[in-house]
């Protein structure tokens, strides 16, 4: 395992396993206190649609599938706003006819035979450098929202209805929050890829409620439990030779299950 | 909780203050409804500053939305609400609101303080709150009798204690007017006298208004009461003399609007 270390893809593996760990542990925060945890599965799966885009038209992937995902995420929000009734709908919508958009794209792409698995469950093992600092970069754009926003973030996440009565926009920060799970959303998917991006956004996160008694202790907490998950994840799939996305999820969700066993005994 | 002899006191306090009692809250020729169904019509409303006024009426009557109009989550399409008040820059900042339901989001991480401190701050500051925030936070759980619970998890408390947070958050922004939606609607007959007796205290520097469906409240704190069923009879309980000793009897609130009724 030690001289695993010195390979260059490992490295880029772990930093990536890190910093997506905690983007994913901040945000899932928001997601499930907000309770969109259902409407970010859907910007996941329309996120697909970003990556047929790009590899249809040659636009960098990142850019593709982040396009498409904020674009997805947009469209919620708005329908959120307007037609709450019929959220449901849409976002089994999006979620459906983002994924077949991908797929025709791909299709009608020429000679390209792409790798469908390495997107539904993730390839942390061919992260480059461009992805690193995609990473980062959100990872910085976060924590400076959070910085500046974070009391007005508590408020309208808790309590919208009173946030808007004390002057706050609440729409203004719901979609935020909305166009950073996308942005975040996108780089999961490349570690645990679109089909386990849910499950890395909410299963630390169950863990830490139980655990914190404020946000951002809560976002903390599940940022360090995901790392934890990744980790090993990845040392099991380098171990034993499996994906490693799926390892990821296996060792959060058995986790959870013994962490649920735990907290009803005592 | 007082009965006769409470209002009397009150009767004569309001007298006494008459003329030293502004009004406040002026609604004139208001109505409103939502596609086509007419909610509330031409109502008119007069508050004064030291007023204990009680909306009651029945559910779908109106209520909640005359609140809404009031506090602006409603815009107001015809007639007019006029606030008045010296420093009225900003009219959320003079009114303080406890929604109705107080249950929600139980299993949201945080804190007690911060549901206290909750989209107000005297300052920017970044992550954490500025200092006269926290004490001010404090000092109004305090008031409110939830000091020690100030660092629990907003979830953890019953549905009475929830209710005297929201007071304080309401309580934050330093209102003249503070407007209660059903305060008492899930608490137990000792944390609502608890809580009335907490707004009779707080009436002495600011303006009440509350809904409520509570006899008790009516006869026992309420200088004004209001009757909203897409229109308003009002009823100033100044004029209400009576020996009732509510603890004893049991008056239904038909027979209640009979009796404002016969002396109208």
């Amino acid at each position: 395992m030690i001289e695993a270390l010195s390979y260059e893809f490992i490295q880029n593996a772990l930093i990536a396993g890190i910093l997506v760990s905690f983007i994913s542990g901040i945000i899932g925060s928001l997601i499930v206190a907000n309770r969109m945890v259902f409407l970010v599965g859907g910007v996941a799966h329309a996120a697909y649609g970003g990556i047929g885009l790009a590899l249809f038209t040659g636009i960098p992937l990142f850019l593709g599938t982040s396009l498409f995902a904020v674009l997805a995420a947009l469209f919620m929000a708005y329908i959120t706003i307007k037609e709450r009734d019929k959220t449901d709908i849409f976002i089994g919508l999006i979620w459906a006819v983002g994924m077949a958009i991908g797929i025709i794209l791909v299709d009608l792409t020429p000679g390209y035979n792409v790798d469908l698995m390495s997107y539904l469950f993730g390839s942390i093992l061919a992260v480059d450098h461009e992805d690193l600092y995609f990473m980062a970069a959100l990872f910085v754009l976060i924590l400076f929202v959070l910085a500046f926003w974070y009391k007005d973030i508590l408020a309208v996440s808790y309590d919208s209805e009173y946030a808007a009565i004390r002057g706050i926009n609440v729409k203004l920060f719901f979609t935020i929050i909305l166009i950073l799970s996308a942005l975040s959303v996108v780089v999961a998917i490349k570690v645990v890829g679109l089909i386990l991006v849910i499950a890395l956004l909410t299963i630390p996160i169950y863990i830490a409620q139980y655990l914190c008694s404020t946000l951002y202790s809560m976002m903390f907490v599940s940022g360090f439990v995901a790392t934890l998950f990744t980790l090993v994840g990845l040392w099991l799939s380098y171990t034993y030779d499996l994906t490693s996305g799926a390892c990821i999820i296996l060792v959060a969700a058995l986790s959870l299950l013994f962490f649920m066993l735990w907290q009803k005994r005592s | 909780m007082g009965s006769g002899p409470k209002i009397l006191s009150q009767w004569h306090k309001l007298l006494q203050n008459n003329n030293d009692n502004p009004t406040i809250i002026d609604i004139k020729h208001l109505s409103y409804a939502i596609k086509k169904e007419e909610i509330l019509k031409d109502i008119n409303l007069e508050v004064k500053q030291k007023d204990f006024l009680v909306i009651i009426g029945p559910n779908g009557g109106g209520k909640s939305t005359l609140l809404k109009l009031i506090l602006g989550i409603y815009p107001s399409k015809s007639g007019t609400i006029s606030i008045h008040y010296a420093d009225a820059t900003n009219k959320l900042d003079i009114i303080g609101y406890v929604p109705q339901n107080t249950n929600i989001n139980l299993n949201f991480p945080i804190k007690v303080i911060e549901v206290v401190m909750m989209g107000f701050a005297s300052k920017k500051t970044f992550f954490g709150y500025a200092k006269e925030d926290l004490d001010l936070a404090n000092k109004l759980l305090e008031q409110v009798g939830m000091q020690k619970y100030a660092h629990q998890k907003i979830g953890s408390l019953s549905g009475g204690q929830r209710q005297r947070v929201m007071i304080a958050r309401a309580l934050f922004a330093h209102p003249k007017i503070l407007i209660l939606d059903e305060p008492t609607s899930s608490i137990d007959v000792e944390g609502q006298a608890k809580i009335y007796d907490l707004l009779q205290e707080l009436n002495k520097e600011i303006t009440i208004i509350v809904v409520s469906h509570d006899l008790s409240v009516i006869l026992n704190y309420a200088t004004k009461v209001a009757h909203i069923n897409k229109k308003l009879s009002f009823h100033d309980m100044s004029s209400f003399e009576s020996s009732f000793d509510t603890q004893k009897e049991h008056i239904c609130e038909v027979e209640l609007l009979e009796m404002l009724g016969k002396i109208k």
